[in-house]
């Protein structure tokens, strides 16, 4: 069992926990991902670290309230205990020989473009952020990107807060005005990625991207989380656990994915009003 | 008395009511029928059965005391040789092994050892509540990754002999494909769950959401105090096929789906999703396949097929599952090959919520040519034959590949091409005071294969350790 020491709400959808477990926080680097399950019975969920503190044996976790299992994730309060916590899996993302960096977060994907960026900003690299997020009500961790950014930027796609408009939109502008990134790195919705990626690609900037398929055991032995790169003419098959998150943007077949994400719709909506239906009668 | 010349049958549920359920379809011998069973054995001088068996249980021993009626005697045999008999008397091939070496199976059926090993492990758990002695500490720790038969195994064998033993364990209950694997109807996780309980009474530690090769490496464990350690870690990534269409929505590799179904228990209304019902194709011919088109059928499928590019002679599976499989209505395409998978794609509404879903597989037939590199006839295609079977959902189930984590943490640490750990007689890997065993080493094989591996390093960790 596995405490959770802190909860703290970042957005009605958007909920942070510090779980204690020293062995996860001990090694976990950013780009890296957890595996926890709420309770016996549940569902093993796949999400990525947002920070650790070693000294006190923590892992942080940001996710959003999507489905049944993040919605029971959230129904625990501090102090409780969820089953497991399994970690930490996947590649870091690499940092090697990146002097100037433009970190892409989407909406909770912001949570672990954080760790990143704080990476790259303690490896003393010239640090670009661009954070959006649908409106206002959702906008989080934005002076946490200040802390770390050389510069920052906000986008709301409403227009409610800071700059209207996707986050492409400041990033074609910073590229036509010459900016040299060495990387690209974005974490977030899928549709954003692709976007990310399309937007570089005349540039000739390398982008990394951070893929988060439906997996089960993380370890590389269900197979579950493949995806396709396209590299020299050929399709190759990985695993998004072991051999991932981070890919190469380009070689991507983001339309699959995003397919491949889409599998259990219907069984998760249904999974989610079970759960929410639950909790009314609570 | 005349001799029986037949094995006394195993009572199983009937195919048309298991096909609804998840139990266990054998059902086991009652105490009579052990007895009569047990008395066909000959005790003859060579006991040859026992060279069959890869953990050299003394087969005889613990049938006369079957026959003597003292079933606690029988399985103190056992357990001499054996941690897991109630697993092992469930899912071992006896066929190819014990039981095709009995002297009674030259002229007559062989004896049921396999039959009369689950009773009497089935026995002691029902009647024996007392908990095994545990054996004096020798004061040395042991590590073991992989929590599967052969880690279980060598777990147990050191644990007998006073060693500190801890299992870690990637997943979120021990058993590895004891557990994730093979399914409910025929190892109940029950009995997995005692035997690893019984394990537990002998002293071992079992660490769970511990990934070896991330979590910590084997070199880590060295730090914190342990002698040796056992790699057990299991086969891995699975194998597809690289022909077009497997990314489609409903292509499966047979490890998630039995481990949807299995371990995350989607068949009980579990959180854990999988695709139920409509029309199941499985890819391949060996356990793992039966498992899977079987597993299905209790899903609610309509029509479950099994596609295999050789013939009935050449499948890898044992005879009692395909008998089984095809008894509960599976579909055999023998001689046949996929070739490609179909995907429904609406041209005009991309955002239809059919897009991407598994519509139907292309298939060609094929022809046994001369015999390959592994023995068996060469399957080839046969040209223009080809044809589309109509499903929904596709399983492959075609083998895995090691898993890469503990090689590219461990230096030094040889690997074979194919990236299976490399080992000597001995169980001992390149470094020194780590053995290796089971599938990580071979590539997907038996349950029982891999108890012997682990076995083995036991007793050379043992050797090692106490010299």
């Amino acid at each position: 069992m596995y405490k959770i020491v802190q909860k703290k709400s970042l957005n009605p959808t958007v909920t942070q926990m510090m779980i204690e477990a020293p062995l996860v926080a001990k090694k976990a680097k950013p780009g890296q991902f957890i595996i926890l399950r709420v309770d016996a019975d549940g569902e093993r969920i796949p999400l990525t670290v947002a920070g650790v503190d070693t000294w006190a044996g923590t892992v942080k976790i940001i996710f959003q309230i999507v489905g049944a299992t993040t919605k029971k994730l959230d129904a625990k309060s501090e102090g409780e205990y969820i089953s497991d916590f399994v970690g930490p899996l996947g590649v870091p993302t690499k940092t090697d020989g990146i002097k100037k960096v433009c970190i892409v977060g989407g909406g909770v994907g912001c949570a672990i473009a954080l760790p990143v960026a704080q990476a790259f900003h303690c490896l003393g690299a010239d640090v670009t952020s661009i954070i959006g997020f649908r409106n206002k009500d959702l906008l989080i961790l934005e002076d946490d990107f200040n802390v770390c950014s050389d510069k920052l930027i906000v986008m709301t796609d409403d227009g409610s807060y800071a700059r209207h408009g996707n986050v492409t939109v400041p990033l074609k502008e910073m590229l036509d005005a010459g900016e040299k990134f060495d990387m690209i790195i974005t974490i977030g919705p899928l549709i954003m990625m692709k976007f990310v990626t399309l937007t570089a690609k005349p540039y000739g900037v390398p982008v990394t991207v951070s893929m988060n398929p439906i997996m089960i055991d993380g370890t590389g032995m269900c197979g579950g989380c493949r995806l396709t790169l396209n590299r020299d003419g050929e399709r190759i098959t990985k695993f998004a656990c072991v051999d991932g998150p981070d890919f190469n943007g380009y070689e991507v077949d983001f339309d699959e994915a995003m397919s491949r994400g889409r599998m259990y719709g219907d069984f998760e909506r249904h999974a989610y009003e079970k759960t929410c239906n639950l909790f009314k009668k609570a | 008395m005349a001799i029986q010349i037949k094995k006394h049958e195993m009572p199983t549920q009937a195919p048309e009511v298991r096909a609804h359920n998840f139990n266990e379809v054998a059902l086991g011998y009652s105490l009579e029928i052990a007895v009569e069973e047990a008395k066909r054995c000959l005790n003859c001088p060579k006991k040859p059965c026992v060279e069959g068996c890869p953990v050299n249980i003394d087969i005889p021993g613990f049938i006369s005391k079957i026959k003597e009626g003292d079933f606690e005697g029988a399985y103190n045999v056992i357990t001499g040789s054996s941690s897991l008999p109630a697993v092992c008397g469930r899912v071992c091939p006896q066929e190819t092994q014990c039981e095709s070496k009995c002297t009674m199976g030259i002229k007559f059926e062989p004896v049921g050892i396999g039959r009369l090993e689950r009773f009497v492990a089935d026995y002691h758990n029902e009647n024996v509540k007392d908990a095994p002695q545990k054996p004096a500490a020798n004061g040395h720790k042991v590590a073991i990754v992989g929590s599967g038969p052969s880690g279980l195994t060598c777990a147990g064998d050191l644990a007998k002999k006073g060693y500190k033993v801890t299992v870690f364990e990637a997943l979120h209950t021990a058993g590895g494909v004891l557990v994730y694997g093979i399914p409910e109807f025929r190892l109940p996780k029950s009995i997995v769950a005692k035997e690893v309980d019984t394990l537990k009474q002998l002293g071992v530690d079992i660490e769970c959401n511990v990934v070896i090769g991330k979590t910590l490496t084997i070199d880590e464990l060295f730090d914190m105090g342990y002698e040796a350690v056992f790699i057990g870690s299991g086969a891995g990534l699975p194998n597809f096929m690289n022909i077009p269409g497997e990314s489609f929505k409903g292509v499966y590799s047979a490890n998630e789906y039995l481990t949807r179904s299995n371990l995350m228990k989607a068949y009980n209304d579990s959180d854990t999703p999988v695709m139920k019902g409509g029309r199941v194709a499985v890819v391949g011919g060996g356990n793992v396949a039966m498992d899977a088109a079987r597993t299905a059928v209790r899903l609610g499928a309509d029509k479950v097929y099994i596609v295999y590019r050789r013939s009935i002679d050449e499948l890898p599976a044992r005879a009692e599952e395909v008998e089984h499989a095809m008894a509960e209505g599976i579909e055999f395409h023998l001689l046949c090959n996929p070739t490609e998978i179909l995907g429904y794609k609406n041209e005009n509404d991309p955002r239809d919520p059919k897009n991407g879903f598994v519509t139907g597989m292309r298939c060609v037939k094929m022809q046994l040519g001369e015999p390959d590199a592994s023995g068996r006839r060469r399957p080839i295609e046969i040209k223009g034959s080809d044809f589309t079977l109509d499903v929904d959902t596709v399983v492959m189930a075609i083998g895995t590949s090691p898993n890469p984590l503990i090689k590219n943490t461990t230096k030094g640490l040889e690997v074979n091409r194919r990236g299976g750990i490399v080992v000597n007689e001995d169980g001992l890997t390149s470094r020194e005071q780590v053995y290796a065993g089971g599938d990580a080493v071979t590539g997907a094989a038996t349950v029982i294969s891999a108890m012997g591996a682990g076995k083995l390093a036991a007793q050379s960790i043992d050797k090692a350790l106490n010299a």
